[in-house]
């Protein structure tokens, strides 16, 4: 099980101090699919970071399996939003990294990786190199890879974040496929409300700057889920109307740029 | 893929053609400058009369390619030898950085020439002092590219690795930041083989008794200015043939993932 408890970050610079997160406690259950949403800056990105062992947080700790977090290790696997795989290692040799550094014999890392690049549907692109495949391809490779090292929770940071619409929606679809068979705890950060219903057990919904858990909503329906139906819309709308909320009092006094994309798609 | 490289061979295989036309343009016009225009082979040795030195000096060519190439290996292996693990460590490590840059930043632009005094002080007349010269002119480029290479290592490949259990120093340097320097490195090596064979030429016309560089100076004493351009030219082909060779093989090396990462073409 993982818990946050009273985490808070602060980040200071030379400009001055930014408050990104107040205050978060969160527990997350074990396997559970967690999407986090709320208006951009508000911290989403800082408090994954904190749960990987990647940021220390002004205040506060991180339990996993009542052990505190306190630097990066290969139980907390994460997808970044930008593209992360090694571009001097074919494909089979990023997934198999975690594996090499543990010393697993070659064939036997091979044999894992494979698994799981079948299971995102890479199988026939082992031996290219990442410059050759297309975006999507390359965040599909860089889940078989943190997969691969079979971590208890997966971070991901808008994995989604920069590939077409059709892709997303095939990609939540195998997303959903892969936590199925795998059962890890996901935690999941997305801008799309379509994605967070598709996707999730519970939606975490956080205040514009600084961060705080707004709210959580409990999705409570079966998989698949239909994005069109009416349970769907009648949760959507409750995400939306929050959303609005938070957009529009995160806009006091600057420019308003939330990033969120309201709409479905 | 098959035929679109063939189709590059050919393409390749026809400019060639226009490159030795001009090549072969060069040689009459200088022919018949030095035959009809300057008619003194003491201030222009022609074409027919280079060759003729070439012939007559290939036993001694052959000792002194052996011997210059040896101060050039000496120089260049002492250079890669002390540059690459003092551009990896400061590249990674902040206070390493800080304790050498003031050294480097005076030393460095003192050309290597200018160390011949103390060259043949400190270790006389010999191969090694020789070497040490081009070890000078080595060592800066190879130095400030690997070091460059790895202040410019991304941030989301170390943390990527970081969350996959790649959490020593020694690992991450292993895994990560030196495979994603290696085109750096590349490139100073390249750059410092230029900077080498020049020094291979200085050092030797002072205080050698052998080599390419000494024998320019020793037949310029002897008015043999057919034999000087007869050596002129061979420093010339050597210099181009170890760049090629060098090109060669870390492209083939690199072209797996990278296209094109020595600069130039
Ligand atoms: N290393 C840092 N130094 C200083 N400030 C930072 C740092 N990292 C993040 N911040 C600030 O913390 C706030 C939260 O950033 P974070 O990246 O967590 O937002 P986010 O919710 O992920 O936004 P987005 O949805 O746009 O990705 C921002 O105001 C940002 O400027
Ligand atoms: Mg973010």
């Amino acid at each position: 099980m993982l818990t946050v408890s009273n985490i808070s970050r602060v980040f200071e610079s030379e400009t001055g101090e930014v408050e990104a997160l107040r205050n978060i406690n969160l527990a997350v259950r074990d396997k559970e699919f967690l999407c986090f949403i709320g208006p951009s800056g508000c911290g989403k990105t800082t408090l994954l970071r904190i749960i990987a062992g990647l940021d220390q947080p002004t205040s506060g700790e991180v339990l996993l399996d009542s052990k505190k977090i306190t630097s990066p290790d290969s139980e907390r696997g994460m997808v970044f939003q930008e593209y992360s795989l090694f571009p001097w290692r074919r494909i089979i040799d990023n997934v198999s990294f975690g594996m090499e550094l543990k010393g697993v014999p070659k064939h036997e890392r091979y044999e894992t990786a494979r698994k799981f690049l079948k299971m995102v549907g890479l199988d026939a692109f082992e031996r290219s190199y990442p410059y050759e495949l297309s975006g999507g391809m390359r965040q599909r490779a860089a889940i078989a890879r943190a997969l691969a090292n079979d971590p208890k929770v997966l971070l991901m940071d808008e994995p989604f974040g920069s590939v077409d619409a059709q892709t997303r929606n095939i990609l939540q679809g195998e997303l959903l496929r892969i936590w199925n068979e795998t059962r890890k705890t996901v935690l999941f950060i997305t801008h799309s409300i379509d994605e967070a219903m598709y996707l999730a057990d519970r939606v975490v919904v956080l205040s514009a700057r600084p961060g705080q858990i707004r709210e959580i909503i409990e999705i409570g329906l079966d998989r698949p889920r239909v994005r069109t139906s009416v349970e769907v819309n009648v949760i959507r709308e409750r995400l939306l109307g929050l959303l609005m909320e938070e957009r529009t009092r995160g806009c006091g006094e600057t420019v308003c740029w939330t990033g969120l994309e309201l709409g479905s798609d | 893929m098959a035929a679109g490289a063939g189709s590059v061979k050919a393409v390749r295989r026809r400019r060639y053609g226009v490159e030795i036309a001009s090549l072969f343009v060069l040689v009459v016009i200088w022919q018949l400058a030095a035959d009809n225009l300057v008619g003194n082979a003491f201030i222009l040795p022609s074409f027919t009369e280079v060759m003729a030195s070439f012939y007559t000096l290939q036993g001694d060519m052959l000792h002194d390619i052996q011997i210059s190439l040896m101060h050039f290996g000496i120089g260049m292996a002492a250079g890669i030898g002390v540059g690459v693990p003092f551009g990896v460590a400061m590249g990674w490590f902040r206070t390493i950085d800080r304790i050498f840059d003031p050294i480097i930043e005076i030393v460095r632009p003192i050309p290597p020439i200018a160390w011949i005094p103390f060259a043949i002080i400190w270790i006389g007349l010999t191969h090694t002092s020789a070497g040490f010269i081009v070890f000078i002119g080595a060592v800066f480029p190879i130095l400030i590219n690997t070091h460059a290479g790895f202040k410019n290592v991304s941030k989301v490949l170390i943390e990527t690795a970081m969350v996959l259990g790649c959490t020593k120093n020694y690992d991450l340097i292993r895994k990560v930041a030196l495979p994603s320097a290696v085109p750096d490195i590349a490139t100073g090596i390249r750059i410092a083989m230029g900077v080498a064979w020049m020094c291979v030429v200085a050092a030797e016309m002072f205080g050698m008794t052998s080599g390419l560089g000494y024998n320019i100076w020793h037949w310029k004493d002897l008015h043999r200015m057919d034999h000087v351009m007869a050596y002129m030219i061979l420093l010339g082909f050597i210099s181009l043939s170890i760049d090629r060779a060098f090109r060669c093989l870390v492209e083939r090396r690199l072209s797996g993932w990278r296209k094109g990462i020595v600069a130039g073409s």
